[in-house]
Formats: C-alpha cells, structure tokens, sequence
C-alpha cells in the first residue's frame, strides 16, 4: 500500500521535469500554439484578406486623404489640418449637414431601438402562428427594397395625394400642400418614414432573445413577489437579454447615422433649401460632383467618428447597466 | 388569497386584464401604420387608371384590374437591353455575392470559435467594431481602389466587395459558439479528423440555420441595393436598376406602384418560409461586453 503511494508520488513529482510539461514561457506557448493550429489561420485568412481590403484599407485610406487636397487626376498634396479647418470654420452647408444628421439620428436611432424592443416584447405572449404573421407586419418594410417610394403616393404634392385629400374632404386645408417640397413638413416625413422602415435586424434579434428567456426565472420571479409584467421585464427580462440588446443598439446606432436614401427618393436631392441636406449628401457632392477627394474624405472621418463614438459611449453605458 | 388567472387550464402569471387590453390597443395601433402604406401600395399597385384620381382616393378598389402589371411587362420588352439580361445580372451577382459570403464567412466563423487560434479573439473584435460602422463611411476610399485594381465598370465590383460583409459571420460565430460543444470537436480531433473536415462534415451540417440566415442577410442587401454606383453600362446592372428607370421613364402612378409590389414580393416571400430558422439564428445574436 505505501509502495504504492509513494510510486504515485514519484511519478507526479518526476513528470513536469519530463519533456512535454516543462514550464515555458508565455511567448513559447503562443508560438507553439500558432504552430499548432496553423488550419485556424488558414481559414480565417481569405476573409481577413476581404476584410482588410474593404474595410481597414478604406479607413486607413480616408484618414490619409483627409489631410490633403487631392482630385483623383494629380498625386495628393499634403496640407495639414486645411480640411478640417475649412469643414469646420467657412463651410456653412456642413454644419447644416452635421446638425441634420445629429438631429435624424438622435430621433430616430432611440425611436427605432425603442420601438422595435417594445413591439417585440409586446407580441412575445402571442400565440406562434399569430406571431409569425405579426412579425412579418412588423418586419415587412424594412426589407422590401423601395416599398417607402408608397409614402410619396401618401404625401403627393397635389389633391389626389392621400393625405392631401383627406384634409381636404375633412375640411381641415383649403388647398393641397406641397408636402415634400415644404420646409417645415420635409424633416418629419423623413423621420417617420426612416421609422417606418427601421423596424429590421434589432427586432428579430429582440424577439429571438425574448423567446430564449427561459420560462423557469418567471415563475421564480413569482413567488419571490414580482407583482406584474412591468416589474417582471425590469427586473428578469432585460438583464437576461443584456447581450442581444447591446446587439441591437449597435445596429441601430449605426443605421441611423447611415441615413440619406430615404431623403434623396422622397424629396429629391437636395431637398428645399437643403433642410433634410446631411454629411452623407455632402460627402457624396464634394466627390461626385466636385472631386474634391480630399475634402470629402474628411467629411466621411466626421462621420465615421460620430458612428464609432456614439456605438463606444452607448455601449460602454450599456455594460455598466445591472453593475 | 389572491385569484390567480387560468388560460387553458394553465396559471398565468402577473397578467391583468387591463395591461393585456392596453397592449393589444397599442399593437393594434402600430400594426396599422406599419401595415397601411404596404395596403395602400398594394392596392394601388391593382386600381384601374379611372379610380386613380378620386379625391379622396379611396382605400378599397372597386373594379380591380391587372392593367399596371401588364404595363409594366410592355414597357420591359421595350428595354434597350433586354430584360431577361438584367434579370440574369440580378440572379448572377446575388448568387456569387452569398456564395462567396457564404464560403469565406462559414471558413472564418468556424476558426475563430472553435480552432481559437491565438488572435482569434482580436480578429473578432475587429468584427464587432465593424459593425459600428456603414458602408457610407467606406464609399469614397472603395472608388479609389476600384479604380487602383481597374474594377470600374464590370461584375466584380458588385460581388467581392460584399464578400467583406460581417454581419453574417458575427451571426454565424456566435450561432457555433451556442449550439456545438467544444467536447464533440475535441473527440474528433483525437479521432485524427482534420480541422478542415471537422467544419465541413461536423459543424457545417449542424449550422444549416446560421446557413439560411447569412443567406438571406446577403441576398436581401444584394437584391435591394442593385448594382454598385460605379457600374456605368446598362448589360452589367441589375433588375432593381432596371425597373428604377421604368418607372421614371414610364411615369404613371399605377406602373410604379406594381414595380414596387413586385420587387418586394421576393425578399416578402423568402422571408415568410424562412422566419423561424432566422430567428433561431438571431437567438444567439447578443454582444458580450
């Protein structure tokens, strides 16, 4: 019995000294670690390849170019902070621009997050098949390409407009309104319609995530004294879904700051007085129509920090929710 | 002791009547302006040209009629290209945009959940952070380098760009780490599989929704966005760009209408018999801090 023991405790005293389990250093295991797994880069390279040349290189290439005058016919000339200084201090349209694009995102980003987490938890509780066809209410516009384009049917300029004949039957205007070319109803319209359309990826994401709560945590959640689904949601629901919505609040940060198409099919481009005119219509003249690559570049650094800071600042405020 | 609420002989639990009524109100309100301009759309896309101009225009048809459609096909046979070679452009460029993606994006997603190599973790949170960003951002910086590499101008512009898309291997990464347990991967490596024929006889046939959903994903922001801005002639772009232009050559109200029920019925139609596996997928969506 003691031979035993002891021969246990000789091999395990004697094998770290022999060969495979010598304490190495942390850089020999990485080494020996990317020696071994060698397939993993293998696989991943094709796509960091796409990756670098349409993702990084862009970016890195944006950052470069916004330092310098450049017209894509002569070699770019370094300038320093011009760019930057010009968009900022004489350039008025890009202020317009920039305020546009906060307001748009401020309004629909939130609204958008939202709403899509709200119906999401609303329709939770149906019965699935009412559900499926709910979601695809819901879902629908968002990814049926042009489908907005009906809102110029409902907001047309003249008396058979939808809108316009309605006010009209019901008394409420004397005379059609020219929706879409009007400053002050330009904004609106747009927003609504980006809502409209909003309702996509973060909501399916919101309802995955609901269904995955798992039923155990609510009637646990009963007899512990939550007293109604308010409390219920704040208290198991949400930080059971911390990650997917973090997911979404990503996503719809970054399309709200991605908005413009909607304005260009709706109201033309530019719109009336360049009310609905944001950094993305501005980027997309100086380089289109201008060529001033450089400038335009520096528009879309703006742009690419208003994204990336507002997805950070949300998403670290998001991490300390429940903390 | 307090009642409790029986449905179908089951105990509901922290539900009163009042929040159910409220929220149904609610729905019910949301669910009509989400679904009235797709109704309206619909049925203009069907009205005869007569009932086109009532004021106020009415929200039922009362003689409908396929005239818009049928339009509308007249003016694609008189297309200066073809139709059918747009509608080959369409079929061509979404397929090799969500093959490639599929391919590359299975390949790295694959790698980086279950080989774990080292960087592995870096490589996906490079990923995560482009997902903050759009393509807008992208846009000028991709000129430059279409032009660098002589793309301008030919089908390739339209595909491999979207071959760098995340979204999808975000998705699908994320959808591995959920549904295949390290330990079956571990058996067949002691098994002597290789890491290539693990991901392509293993994890590949247990991900066939994370398959769909990067699918679909692709396709639909092939099939909406058309061609890219930089394609100049008309035999390389796609349906989407086509029916644009028939409708702002064509001009009615009803043509346009129709176009747009049309090009919508297909990512409407792909999504309706592929919803339950996407939301499969979109349960393993969440972003770890």
């Amino acid at each position: 019995m003691s031979d035993n023991t002891a021969a246990i405790q000789d091999t395990q005293t004697t094998e770290p000294e022999s060969g495979s389990n010598k304490t190495i250093s942390r850089w020999q295991y990485t080494k020996r670690e990317m020696k071994r797994k060698w397939p993993g880069y293998v696989m991943v390279a094709p796509f960091l390849l796409m990756f670098a040349a349409f993702t990084i290189l862009p970016v890195v290439l944006s950052f470069l170019l916004s330092f310098t005058h450049f017209n894509m016919l002569e070699w770019p000339e370094f300038c320093l902070m011009d760019n930057y200084i010009r968009l900022f201090l004489e350039d008025d349209l890009f202020l317009t621009a920039f305020q546009n694009t906060l307001i748009f995102a401020l309004t629909t980003g939130p609204l958008s997050y939202i709403l899509s987490f709200l119906l999401a938890w609303f329709i939770n509780e149906l019965s699935p098949k009412i559900r499926s066809v709910v979601t695809l209410i819901f879902y629908g516009p968002s990814i049926s390409s042009s489908a907005y384009l009906v809102w110029k049917l409902i907001f047309q300029g003249d008396i058979y407009g939808l809108a316009n004949g309605w006010l009209m039957k019901l008394g409420i205007a004397s005379q059609p309104t020219v929706f879409l070319q009007h400053v002050d109803y330009i904004m609106p319209i747009c927003i609504i319609v980006s809502i409209w359309t909003s309702l996509g990826t973060a909501f399916l994401s919101f309802i995955a995530g609901l269904q995955g709560v798992r039923k155990e945590l609510y009637e646990a959640g009963a007899v512990d004294g939550i007293k109604n689904r308010w409390q219920e949601l704040w208290y198991i629901t949400l930080p059971q879904m911390k990650n997917i919505l973090m997911f979404g609040a990503v996503l719809s940060i970054t399309a709200a700051f991605g908005f413009g198409g909607i304005v260009d099919a709706l109201c033309g481009n530019p719109s009336t007085d360049y009310v609905a005119w944001t950094l993305q219509h501005h980027m997309a003249d100086y380089m289109n129509t201008r060529f001033e690559v450089g400038y335009a570049s520096c528009i879309s650094i703006v742009l690419f920090v208003l994204m990336f800071g507002s997805n950070i600042l949300i998403k670290n405020a998001l991490s300390k929710v429940g903390k | 002791m307090k009642r409790l609420r029986t449905k179908k002989h089951a105990v509901v639990l922290n539900r009163s009547v009042g929040g159910d009524t409220a929220i149904t109100i609610a729905l019910i309100i949301f669910g009509c302006f989400m679904f009235l301009p797709v109704y309206y759309l619909i049925i203009t896309a069907f009205k005869p040209i007569g009932e086109m101009f009532l004021t106020p225009p009415n929200f039922y048809i009362i003689k409908p009629t396929f005239q818009n459609f049928i339009d509308l096909f007249a003016s694609m046979t008189s297309t200066w290209v073809p139709i059918s070679r747009y509608i080959f452009n369409t079929i061509f460029i979404s397929l090799g945009a969500t093959i490639g993606c599929l391919v590359i994006g299975s390949l790295a997603a694959y790698s980086i959940s279950k080989v774990r190599f080292p960087g592995a973790n870096t490589v996906f949170q490079l990923i995560v952070y482009s997902l903050m960003i759009s393509s807008t951002v992208t846009g000028i910086a991709h000129f430059i380098i279409f032009v660098g590499l002589n793309w301008l101008n030919t089908y390739t512009i339209s595909i491999v760009p979207v071959w760098a898309s995340t979204l999808g291997l975000y998705l699908m990464k994320n959808f591995i780490d959920a549904n295949i347990a390290d330990d079956m991967i571990e058996a067949a490596r002691i098994d002597g599989c290789s890491e290539f024929r693990i991901y392509l006889t293993i994890v590949m046939p247990l991900v066939k929704p994370a398959w769909l959903t990067l699918m679909i994903t692709v396709f639909q922001q092939v099939w909406g966005a058309g061609a890219s801005n930089y394609v100049y002639s008309d035999n390389l772009k796609t349906f989407d760009d086509a029916i644009n232009s028939i409708i702002s050559a064509s001009g009615t109200q009803g043509a346009g209408a129709a176009a747009t029920v049309l090009m919508m019925s297909v990512p409407i139609t792909v999504f309706v018999i592929s919803q339950s596996k996407i939301i499969e997928t979109y349960g393993s969506s969440g972003m770890k801090d």
